[in-house]
């Protein structure tokens, strides 16, 4: 389904994603691990087309994404939405006017312009902001919701474009443990009940190992893990990382769980 | 979290948020309705009240740029020694509009500081600031310019001190803007220390709004080199006055007025590109 091969971003001198390549072959919930500035973001941007590669090349059932243009790459963008550490919705316009601008690809300008969304895809809207639990701020504005509930209301934007692939870039790295839970719970949800490829960037190891089906670790923009999750063992986790010998897993954490866990990092199976 | 979900509800909220939406579009509706209407009615009075009249005036708008160009092109020989001849009179105005930026921007960054809500010395006097930013961005240059020049005669620093008032009460504006945006955690860990106001001001507001203030300041000075050359048309000297003299002594002179745009023209691309660069460069230094 979804190739990547040597694909490279160079920033001026520094190599962001270094020659990485993998495949998925069927839809899954892959997760991307790795400390800041290993090239997690720069990755999913790249599948996104938000940045464009220096090199290598993604295909997508067998269609090479990395040289569309214009009209084919915006069409791109709607079948891979994107989900973003800060929510990235626009705080002053209403929550279901947000989740609307998933359909912006399909509609013209002249009608996003005057807000002229056909009736259906307003009822769709607002199903969706249902199954996500926060139905009853649709017509808030985006701003006045908590960080948990703007990220669900991202989610249901990404949902509305109805997308092959969701990315999820860092989608919980600026919520509490509470709301990370739910959100995570809902991407886990989103690709059980509907089939959809999730790629999420993840700084904790732990949250890798709950909800995904298979891991990628990153370091300095070069693939070191690419397994089940189960593989992870403490060794791998410390070279992605590139931590020392006292790093423990239990303190990249951000589940309420591994509060009540007594010593997290030797509980590992090997 | 209330995760409420009973079919019965979202039927309500979808009833409710379509009414919500029909309202906007009619709102939306009338907003376009009632300007397309002012935009008409507006272009109809103004086009019946013209002296002239728009539609039978419109054919001879070329006219005048058209004879310029074909009388600079054919005395074209002449352009270099009419560029070099005017090109003291653009360093007067070019130093008319920096000294007068230089001052605005001075007494607008004092001005500014004084009148930004949470930042201000005496926060009760901030509406009285205000308003005297206010008058000196209201009343235009020239009416200013001709006043001076009644007082003090004609010359350069009458138009300098015109468009310094008039600067500072615009940029005083700009920078105000700018500072109420300024993070506020930094002037709060320096008055933790004991810092007094003014050293408030200048480490913990200036290094944060200083790219922006300066990039106004330059926008500002392009925009004060045109000033200064219109002011020349009221004796203000520089290019303002020869081009006033090589426009309106009739024909045999627009050689010299085309020479005298290309400098006008050439002396704000030079300083537009200047500009950018140096605003870059601040933009880039504070990011790394």
């Amino acid at each position: 389904m979804l190739s990547v091969s040597a694909l490279t971003k160079r920033f001026g001198d520094r190599t962001a994603v270094d020659q990485i390549n993998f495949t998925v072959d069927a839809p899954c919930m892959l997760g991307v691990i790795g400390r800041s500035g290993a090239g997690k973001s720069t990755l999913l941007r790249m599948l996104n087309r938000l940045g464009d590669a220096s090199g290598g090349s993604i295909t997508y059932e067998g269609r090479e994404i990395t040289t569309l243009k214009g009209a084919a790459k915006r069409e791109w963008q709607s079948r891979c939405a994107m989900i973003f550490q800060q929510f990235n919705l626009v705080p002053r316009m209403d929550v279901v006017s947000n989740v609307l601008h998933g359909t912006l690809n399909k509609r013209s300008t002249f009608a996003t312009l005057f807000n002229l969304y056909p009736d259906a895809d307003i009822h769709r809207a607002i199903e969706i902001l249902d199954r996500l639990g926060i139905a009853e701020h649709a017509a808030k504005r985006a701003e006045a919701l908590s960080g948990g509930q703007q990220q669900r209301v991202a989610i249901a934007r990404a949902l509305m474009q109805d997308p092959d692939i969701i990315l999820a870039d860092e989608p919980i790295a600026s919520l509490d443990p509470m709301n990370a839970q739910i959100v995570m719970d809902a991407l886990r949800r989103i690709h059980e009940e509907d089939g959809r490829m999730v790629i999420c960037n993840l700084h904790t190891l732990d949250t890798a190992r709950r909800y995904c089906d298979r891991v990628i670790g990153m370091r300095d923009g070069r693939i070191v893990f690419d397994g089940a999750p189960e593989m992870l063992t403490t060794d791998t986790a410390r070279e992605i990382y590139g931590a020392s010998g006292d790093f423990s897993e239990g303190a990249t954490s951000t589940e309420i769980e591994s509060l009540d866990r007594p010593a997290p990092a030797s509980a590992l199976p090997a | 979290m209330t995760d409420i979900s009973a079919p019965a509800r979202i039927d309500v909220l979808q009833t409710e948020y379509m009414a919500l939406v029909r309202q906007r579009r009619l709102y939306g509706g009338l907003v376009l309705a009632i300007f397309a209407l002012l935009m008409a009615s507006g272009f109809y009075v103004a086009d019946a009240r013209n002296a002239g009249g728009f539609w039978e005036g419109l054919h001879r708008v070329g006219d005048y740029p058209a004879a310029v160009i074909s009388e600079a092109w054919e005395k074209r020989a002449e352009l270099p020694a009419n560029l070099v001849k005017f090109f003291p009179a653009l360093v007067e105005t070019l130093n008319i509009a920096a000294v007068s930026t230089l001052l605005g921007a001075i007494f607008g960054l004092i001005f500014a500081l004084l009148s930004t809500r949470g930042l201000a010395r005496w926060p009760r006097l901030v509406p009285l600031f205000r308003r005297l930013m206010d008058i000196m961005r209201a009343i235009p240059e020239i009416v200013i310019a001709l006043v001076l020049i009644f007082m003090l005669g004609g010359g350069p620093v009458p138009a300098m001190l015109a468009i310094a008032i008039h600067t500072t009460g615009a940029l005083g504006k700009l920078f105000s803007e700018v500072a109420e945006n300024a993070d506020l955690k930094p002037v709060d860990g320096l008055a933790s220390v004991g810092a007094n106001w003014t050293q408030r001001m200048l480490l913990g507001v200036i290094p944060q709004v200083a790219p922006n203030f300066l990039s106004y300041a330059l926008l500002r000075f392009e925009i004060n080199i045109r000033a200064s050359a219109i002011l020349g048309f009221v004796g203000a000297g520089g290019l303002g006055y020869e081009l006033k003299n090589s426009m309106s002594w009739g024909p045999g002179e627009f050689d010299e007025a085309a020479a005298i745009f290309l400098l006008l023209f050439g002396a704000i691309v030079v300083f537009d590109q200047i500009s950018s660069r140096y605003r870059n460069r601040l933009t880039e230094g504070r990011l790394a």
